[in-house]
């Protein structure tokens, strides 16, 4: 099912032709990856596939676009038999930026219920409120870790769609540090995870959203990226409370 | 016992490119994706990576070799090698990009170059470092073995 993108995908009518999706199976979250690095695409792929997710991976805005029916003259009236349960994007494209296209889908009645997750590899805080302002429901520093992918699944299951007008509670705690540094990012002391129930704030009693901020990892606070893969203290920033890499 | 003594060659070969920083954990997180279904996916992404990074290292030299230097399109060359360097755990690729892109910044046309050299060094070095890794991979896998799995915390 997995595919490195750059062929347009059409909307499914009902027909077996075009790609080889299983009809809306309700087990598997189906996930639309938009990048336009071949590389990041097969990598996002198989973490995806290895959360047992379906992936369709595209190279461009424009081909995710066409993949969820939008370019197209009539509606995607039969929306529902793609089923995409989340789109990941990276933000810098050539052509459609990610934030473009998270635009687009907001705009669209069919998609905006879709949770949209913008990848980057730049940690540029106004970018990464510019893009939770608009409706992204996570911001997510490459190279992705097998925790983030755990952290989507989880808004996949919970339909946290509906908690998206809490938006203005995720803020979480602004570093300026630049992402280029010569640590591997791998471990922010800020996890998103926070961002999906409760608000970020030093000292909250909330079980699911410690108050420690402070990473064991020597490096620079990323905002807006994953839990450390070590097993760590912030490991509990995790919806699930297993957290073990 | 010969397996026994290819997989430990191989063992300290691995652990070698952590050691001197050729790769990070990025690079364990890629072998941690390859199962028995996908017995190949590292050398897949791997071999993506030469293709884009010579594709990019090629386009960069030219850019550099134009009168007037385009530095926005420079860093947007090396933005991407960065990005993939960085995914699949390249990591002194990935640092010299990093300083690549200030010169960017500053429209250093000199620093460029230099940086343009040294990260060609880098992939080079990087290159054959990885493509001696497979090819002692596959001999353990030929003689019978199993590729021992290298954890980061044991350098």
């Amino acid at each position: 099912m997995a595919r490195n993108g750059g062929f347009s995908r059409r909307r499914r009518s009902g027909s077996a032709d075009g790609f080889d999706l299983s009809p809306t199976d309700s087990e598997e979250a189906h996930v639309l990856a938009v990048d336009d690095s071949l590389v990041d695409r097969k990598f996002i792929e198989r973490l995806l596939k290895t959360s047992s997710c379906k992936v369709t991976a595209v190279d461009s805005g424009m081909r995710a676009l066409q993949f969820l029916g939008l370019d197209e003259e009539k509606s995607p009236v039969d929306f529902d038999s793609l089923k995409v349960d989340l789109i990941i994007t990276d933000y810098c494209m050539p052509g459609m930026t990610g934030y473009e296209l998270l635009k687009k889908i907001k705009e669209c009645s069919a998609l905006r219920e879709i949770p949209v997750v913008i990848m980057s590899s730049e940690n540029v805080v106004a970018r990464i409120d510019r893009c939770l302002e608009e409706g992204a429901e996570d911001f997510i520093m490459k190279p992705v870790k097998p925790s983030d992918v755990r952290r989507l699944k989880d808004y996949m299951a919970r339909g946290f769609r509906g908690e998206s007008c809490e938006r203005n509670n995720h803020k979480r705690k602004l570093h300026d540090h630049s992402s280029d540094h010569l640590f591997q990012s791998s471990s922010p002391s800020v996890s998103p995870a926070s961002w999906s129930s409760t608000s970020l704030t030093s000292g909250s009693a909330d079980p699911s959203s410690p108050p420690s901020v402070s990473s064991s990892q020597p490096q620079s606070p990323l905002i807006a990226s994953s839990a450390p893969s070590s097993p760590s203290s912030l490991e509990i920033w995790n919806h699930r409370p297993d957290g073990s890499e | 016992m010969e397996v026994a003594l290819m997989q430990r060659r191989l063992e300290d070969y691995t652990k070698s490119l952590f050691m001197e920083g050729l790769l990070d954990a990025q690079f364990l997180q890629l072998q941690q994706l390859q199962d028995d279904s996908n017995p190949e996916f590292v050398r897949e992404v791997v071999s993506l990576f030469f293709e884009d990074s010579q594709k990019l290292l090629n386009d960069l030299t030219s850019a550099l070799d134009q009168q007037i230097v385009d530095f926005r399109k420079v860093d947007s060359y090396v933005h991407q090698l960065k990005g993939s360097s960085s995914s699949i755990g390249a990591q002194r690729v990935k640092n010299t990009c990093i300083v690549f892109r200030t010169f960017c910044e500053e429209q250093n046309a000199e620093g460029c170059v230099r940086c343009l050299q040294q990260v060609k060094q880098e992939y080079y070095l990087v290159k054959t470092r990885l493509e001696t890794l497979y090819r002692l991979e596959q001999q353990v896998v030929a003689a019978g073995g199993s590729i021992p799995a290298v954890e980061f915390n044991s350098f």
